[in-house]
């Protein structure tokens, strides 16, 4: 397949698909963001998150209409409210899902999985009923649309770079707040030993109910950047779960770092296969590879080194 | 009935009462429609029972059961199809003799994996061994390995992804999308009328205690007391020197066997096979059918594929908008108030009261109270 291109076609093919697949890795790091915090630190598997994201590109859509209609002026820099928007929804849902269904699951992880996907079915249906069964598109600001030219045969969309820098940002901001603050030591010391962390005085509860909602207000943002790839249905979110659950395990549950890697090692190697056959195939000559390599390394690319 | 290697009084007395309802009860009051649809569920049954010993009793939650359902299920519409489009029926097209989807996408010869499904004995063994053999390969790249849990369930999620993924994408050899429809004769014997329904009805119902029997075989063999162990203590067991793995594997094998009957009987009564009954979301709702019934309960699957079954096809018929809620609501009820599904409701209940009713009519006889809920609550 290789064989009808010059090595210099090849070059710009692989750059031009590569940040073609920017938006992709975005859209994955930061779902995975959040689900690594939710399944890799807390343990809950939470089949909903695609419907957070959802959420998330609803309020996108929503304020860009808004700002359309009463602030024309101002469309340009709409996105930058969306994003805020879609986090404090998505996240606040998260809070009363946690309150109302997921702590009384911490001891029976697996059944976290058939109850969040009872949830996500009424989140899909309660999508469908308010936003209508047909997708919806976001109409980008001017100044985001058109891409950079760096050679004559190497364009890179501006919306890709805007948003890699963005997930650039938050993913910092994420590993700030986990290992560098007072409150992701606590998340930290919780994950470890529940009963423990009680004992020397952290408020478990709220610390699980402000975590749940972190981990599904970045999967609202994930939502924002998902509105510029695809158009905005009450079924999209379910595509990417799985795709999101391989990127935390095929990274290693508990690694921020991996979680990243795997992320841009999936994205950029569907994004390229596209190019060259259909693609069905290269989701699954990638999804192939990656299940291949969990069974030869079940642990993940960076796993940490724990004893259990 | 004295107790036995298959079962003991009170589970006897569940088995009989389950075949009246199938056998004399449902025949009798439901039109061939009516029965037809009951034999539709069925074919889900056996993927429930595959997973109350892979889930309820060995705790290995697979959400890809799709697959080995599918994989029965292709096998034989394969062989279905391969009869249906014999050279006589395909005249019209420009390749005659090839089934008609390959015609559309421009397949001249039939493909090379397809030509031993016309052998009706290769396809039976096929049925019985793809799956088979595939749940042997995935078991044990993951069970030696010691991954289980969590991980499991989504590495199975992502296998039904792809090979959903597979089918839609590969048409031409597949039917893609659609499936492979139009399936008619089962060497030459018409499988669409009525009374091939019936037929057909009374032969799956057959087959679902045959491995009602199996389970039930396993359950009371030192085999189902060692799953149950593991779930609870896997650590233990390994120490007790058992390999804990090839039991995993030998469960996961049972459960995709089984659900690649139900995937056959499927095609047969249905007359089609699709790769909507292959991918996560069905998956996961055998895997509901399941916990409704109760995932400690043989029996209890059963009558959880079929009360599900009949909630979604009444209320999707008759309010669209509220099924989805009310699936959902049932998911989380179930998990959240009843994790022993309808048979610990059966055994918390229900079975109390006709014991006492009994006890107190007559002394108690012995083994009377060992309920399928005995065993414990379920891991984790």
């Amino acid at each position: 397949m290789f064989g009808d291109y010059s090595i210099g076609d090849l070059g710009s093919i692989f750059v031009m698909q590569g940040f073609a697949g920017l938006i992709l890795f975005s859209v994955y790091v930061l779902m995975a963001l959040g689900l690594a915090i939710i399944f890799g630190q807390m343990g809950v598997i939470n089949m909903a998150h695609g419907e957070f994201m959802i959420l998330g590109a609803y309020v996108t859509w929503m304020t860009s209409n808004l700002f359309q209609t009463y602030l024309p002026s101002l469309f340009s820099g709409y996105f930058f409210l969306a994003m805020i928007l879609a986090f404090v929804a998505s996240g606040a849902l998260g809070m009363l899902v946690e309150w109302v269904l997921i702590r009384h699951l911490y001891k029976r992880p697996l059944d976290t999985l058939l109850a969040t996907w009872g949830l996500s079915l009424m989140l899909q249906q309660a999508y469908r009923s308010v936003f209508g069964a047909r997708e919806v598109g976001v109409e980008l600001p001017q100044w985001m649309l058109g891409s950079l030219h760096v050679t004559d045969s190497i364009e890179v969309p501006i919306n890709g770079v805007f948003v890699m820098c963005l997930t650039v940002l938050i993913t910092i901001g994420v590993a700030y707040v986990m290992y560098k603050s007072r409150w992701g030591r606590q998340v930290r010391a919780v994950v470890q030993n529940r009963i423990m962390a009680g004992a020397v005085g952290i408020n478990t509860e709220k610390v699980d109910r402000y975590t749940f909602g972190l981990g599904c207000g970045i999967a609202g943002v994930a939502g924002s950047a998902f509105t510029m790839i695809g158009s905005t249905g009450p079924t999209s979110g379910q595509l990417y779960i799985v795709d999101t659950f391989l990127v935390v395990v095929f990274g290693g549950a508990a690694s921020l770092i991996g979680t990243i890697a795997s992320a841009f090692s999936i994205s950029q190697t569907q994004s390229t296969l596209e190019f060259f056959m259909s693609g069905s195939m290269a989701k699954v000559l990638t999804l192939l590879a990656v299940v291949g390599i969990l069974m030869l390394r079940p642990q993940g690319l960076f796993a940490l080194k724990v004893r259990k | 009935m004295t107790d036995n290697r298959f079962f003991n009084r009170s589970e006897f007395i569940g088995i009989l009462v389950l075949a009246v309802f199938l056998v004399v009860i449902l025949p009798l009051t439901l039109d061939v429609f009516r029965l037809n649809l009951v034999a539709k569920y069925l074919t889900y049954a056996f993927v429930a029972l595959g997973l109350v010993i892979c889930w309820g009793y060995g705790g290995i939650l697979s959400l890809g059961q799709g697959v080995f359902f599918g994989l029965g299920g292709y096998c034989m519409a394969m062989f279905l199809k391969l009869e249906a489009s014999s050279v006589e029926n395909t005249k019209i097209q420009s390749t005659p003799g090839i089934p008609d989807f390959m015609d559309w996408n421009q397949i001249t010869t039939l493909p090379l994996f397809w030509k031993p499904f016309s052998s009706l004995t290769f396809t039976i063994a096929a049925i019985v061994l793809v799956p088979g053999i595939f749940a042997l390969i995935i078991g044990t790249a993951m069970f030696k390995r010691r991954v289980g849990g969590t991980y499991f369930a989504i590495i199975t999620q992502a296998v039904a992804a792809i090979l959903t993924i597979l089918i839609v994408g590969q048409q031409g050899y597949t039917g893609g999308i659609n499936g492979m429809t139009d399936l008619r004769t089962l060497k030459g014997w018409d499988i669409r009328p009525d009374h091939a329904k019936i037929v057909l009805y009374f032969f799956e119902v057959g087959l679902l205690f045959a491995c009602i029997m199996i389970a039930q075989f396993v359950r009371h063999s030192k085999l189902g007391r060692i799953l149950v162990a593991m779930r609870e203590k896997e650590d233990r067991v390994r120490f007790s020197g058992y390999s804990v793995a090839n039991f995993k594997i030998f469960a996961f094998c049972i459960a995709a066997v089984f659900a690649a009957i139900g995937g056959a009987m499927f095609a047969l009564n249905v007359g089609f096979m699709s790769p909507s009954f292959v991918g996560i979301v069905p998956s996961i709702e055998m895997v509901i059918y399941t916990a409704v019934g109760g995932r400690l309960s043989i029996l209890g699957a059963v009558y959880g594929t079929l009360l599900v079954n009949f909630a979604k096809t009444s209320l999707s018929e008759t309010f669209p908008e509220l099924w989805l809620f009310g699936l959902g609501g049932l998911f989380i009820a179930v998990v959240l108030a009843f994790p022993n599904g309808l048979a610990g409701i059966w055994g918390d209940y229900v079975q109390p009261r006709i014991d006492r009713l009994i006890s107190s009519r007559k002394p108690k006889p012995d083994g009377w109270t060992d309920s399928s809920v005995a065993d414990g609550a379920p891991a984790e």
